[in-house]
């Protein structure tokens, strides 16, 4: 009997121990896939950066040409500038400083570029288009703003820092393939040989482009085009986004959370709310131009109408959010303040509201980031047009970083704006990661002080 | 008349001896029912309550004792779904008129919960809120006052003077029930309504609540739901027994204890139902 009982307890055990050996191999297979798993999306991850670090970085600096230019009298034939003094009335003074600035604008200022190139290089044998071709078409517009804002140059001789041109940069930085034939390249041979010259004499170096920060986007000048009118049309939409997606969704969620009774039509709209995060955002972009431009007659590419319409994309976002949120509050502090005789409104502002403050800045702050690269929708209400101004207020035409990103990427110099391209998208990727990092912190934050 | 009157009724017409100690009823059960959904909880109880004493519902797990004491102060109303029918009167004064105001009931009956649940702020801002939120002082100083003697009945001050600004949770579980328990004093009540107010406690913290239930007793009408005959029999004068949701019997506490009239309390009091 006792015999019998032990043999079936080894038995069992027996068991036990065959079904363990594929427990464990269940458990190392599972285990196993999901480090492959992780494995392939890092590898994902990193080959994007990569790929965007590699590309754009070398965008942030350029080729600039460091010349002395010598503002000579016998091109600058604009004559001094007009003394107030010298003039009855302001109107009259402002009419004659007009008429030396339109004089100012007439003057040939390459000339002074080709004359500093000249000095630099007394041997060089070369036409003036050559030497043209070597600086950015805006280098002319750097030297007349230089002389406008101060006229007492004349005849005085300046080291200038000039931007070379997106050719010369291309050269340099072996963009374009050096062995290419003449015929192929985008700049002369002697172009080429003077770049070559000046980037080994030091003449021409790689300095940081901060005018990628500070110029809008140009196509004339593409070596001088920047993202500055983009960033502050994006701003301006993502103004609008927070000033309206934020209070509107987080009343929404409130109401439908604690307020609004339980029935089919809150059901439906719950149902709706959440279709509408599902929604494709060109949908939104088809909407945004019928209801906002054709009807309620909004100007076309503006960041408002953009902040309008990621607005709608938005709510969705902050509103299931903020919904989850709220009812992850415990019940026992809301029968707290119930009990004690606090008005329902009064149990939601008071204690409720404080503890889901975290929950709901970070999905604002998420939704905000998702809306900053949104593109789609922008292209449909005229944001990829080409705006070569920052934008002054909302209503101003405009474009925005994503859609800058995506007109540099179908620029037809090629060589040039696919580092320009990469260095954009560095650019709003670094936004958004500090978008989310504050995120994060003020979370960790808040929650911290509960 | 429905069935389940009749069955209640005899409890009502049975002559008892009548307690000599025994306070006035201000506050009365009549024909309460309770509907969740199409689910009825409550069947009819009515019930009297008296003032500046213990009575302790009894009665095995889901057997409305809750409910009821949900009806008191009406937080019944916050569950989506339920219902009430009958009447509790406070001074003659139906507590489901429509022309009362919920919120000055519960600054009248206040509740004490069975988890405690103090407002994640400071221990004088838990205590603080009520008030504030009556309006019932006049200055800061006043508020202080309040915040003091109420923390002082509740048995707490000693134990929290020298941290008032610290955050109510960190205190410990029995702490935290009688900041809960002060918090409710502050808004001045007349009756406090307690549901198992130490069933999350150890048996230490448990005693100190007992204690101070005691002590209240000489000021306010105090209810209490516990699923511990030992408590209701140690804090309570009056004992109501409650089974699948009908008051079965109700009467002093130590005649419910020592000579229960109906079989079922007997069942549950030997611990035979429950
Ligand atoms: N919010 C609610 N919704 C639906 N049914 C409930 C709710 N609260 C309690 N009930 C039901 O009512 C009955 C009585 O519950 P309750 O009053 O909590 O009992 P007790 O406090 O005596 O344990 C139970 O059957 C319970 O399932
Ligand atoms: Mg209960």
């Amino acid at each position: 009997m006792s015999d019998m009982s032990q043999s079936a307890a080894l038995d069992r055990r027996e068991r036990v121990r065959n079904g363990l050996s594929r427990r464990h191999r269940g458990e190392a297979i599972f285990r196993g896939i999901g480090i492959a798993a992780i494995a392939i999306a890092l590898a994902l991850v990193g080959t994007l950066f990569w790929q965007v670090l590699s590309k754009g970085l070398p965008a942030f600096t350029q080729a600039t040409l460091h010349l002395d230019v010598t503002f000579d009298e016998d091109v600058i034939t604009a004559g001094p500038a007009p003394l107030r003094s010298d003039y009855a009335s302001a109107a009259q003074y402002e009419a004659a400083f007009l008429d030396w600035r339109r004089a100012l604008a007439g003057i040939n200022w390459a000339a002074l570029i080709e004359q500093a190139v000249r000095a630099e290089m007394p041997e060089l044998d070369a036409e003036a288009s050559d030497i043209r071709r070597l600086v950015d078409n805006n280098a002319g517009l750097t030297l007349r703003q230089m002389y406008q804002d101060d006229p007492a140059l004349l005849n005085q001789t300046l080291n200038v820092a000039l931007l070379g041109s997106a050719d010369t940069d291309n050269w340099l930085k072996g963009t374009i393939d050096r062995s290419l034939p003449d015929a192929r390249q985008q700049l002369s041979a002697v172009t080429r040989a003077i770049a070559d010259r000046f980037a080994a004499d030091g003449v021409i170096s790689m300095d940081f482009a901060w005018h990628i920060f500070t110029n809008t986007d140009s196509r004339t000048a593409p070596a001088s085009a920047g993202l500055a009118g983009a960033f502050v049309g994006s701003l301006y939409m993502m103004l609008v986004v927070v000033v309206l997606a934020v209070p509107i969704g987080v009343a929404s969620a409130i109401y439908l959370e604690e307020f609004a009774p339980k029935n089919r039509f809150t059901d439906l709209i719950e149902v709706n709310i959440n279709n509408l995060a599902a929604v494709p955002s060109i949908v939104f972009g088809l909407l945004g131009a019928a209801v906002f431009i054709n009807y309620f007659r909004l100007p076309i590419s503006a960041p408002i109408v953009g902040g309008l319409v990621l607005t709608l994309m938005t709510l969705p976002t902050i509103i299931i959010a903020t919904r989850s949120s709220l009812r992850q509050v415990s019940p026992s502090l809301r029968q707290a303040a119930l009990g004690l005789g606090a008005s329902r409104t009064q149990m939601v502002f008071h204690h409720v509201l404080p503890l889901t403050l975290p929950g709901i800045l970070t999905a604002t702050i998420i939704g905000v980031a998702q809306a900053l690269g949104e593109t789609a929708p922008l292209l449909l209400i005229g944001m990829n047009a080409f705006v070569a101004n920052i934008p002054g207020t909302p209503l101003d035409q405009s474009s925005a970083l994503p859609v800058q990103i995506y007109l540099w990427q179908g620029n037809e110099n090629r060589n040039f704006f696919e580092a320009r391209t990469s260095a954009a998208i560095l650019v709003l990727l670094g936004l958004m990661i500090t978008l989310n990092a504050i995120a994060i912190f003020l979370r960790t934050r808040l929650e911290r002080n509960k | 008349m429905s069935a389940t009157e009749t069955q209640a009724s005899p409890v009502h017409q049975t002559v008892r001896t009548p307690d000599p100690n025994a306070h006035p009823a201000r506050l009365k059960a009549d024909a309460v029912s309770v509907f969740y959904g199409e689910k009825q909880a409550l069947f009819d109880v009515s019930i009297d309550l008296p003032e500046k004493s213990v009575s302790a519902f009894i009665g095995p797990s889901g057997c409305g004792k809750s409910t009821f004491l949900r009806c008191i102060n009406r937080m019944n109303d916050t569950i989506e779904g339920a219902r009430v029918a009958g009447k509790i009167t406070l001074d003659d004064h139906n507590l489901y008129d429509q022309s009362l105001d919920v919120v000055e009931l519960r600054a009248r009956i206040g509740m004490v919960f069975q988890k405690p649940n103090p407002f994640p702020k400071s221990i004088f801002e838990n205590v603080a809120y009520g008030p504030k939120i009556h309006g019932l002082a006049r200055s800061k100083a006043d508020l202080e006052e309040i915040v003091i003697t109420s923390l002082q009945k509740a048995g707490l001050f000693e134990e929290v003077k020298d941290r008032l600004h610290q955050p109510g949770t960190g205190l410990s579980g029995g702490q935290q029930q009688r900041l809960c328990i002060a918090r409710a004093i502050a808004v001045g009540p007349e009756v406090i309504l307690m549901d198992e107010p130490c069933s999350a406690l150890d048996p230490i913290a448990t005693a100190i609540i007992e204690e101070l239930i005691d002590e209240l007793r000489s000021n306010y009408t105090i209810i209490i739901v516990t699923h511990s005959m030992q408590q209701a029999a140690r804090v309570s004068q009056k004992t109501a027994f409650f089974h699948l949701g009908k008051l079965i019997e109700e009467g002093p506490t130590e005649e419910i204890f020592t000579n229960p009239r109906e079989k079922r309390t007997q069942d549950y009091i030997t611990g035979r139902i429950g």
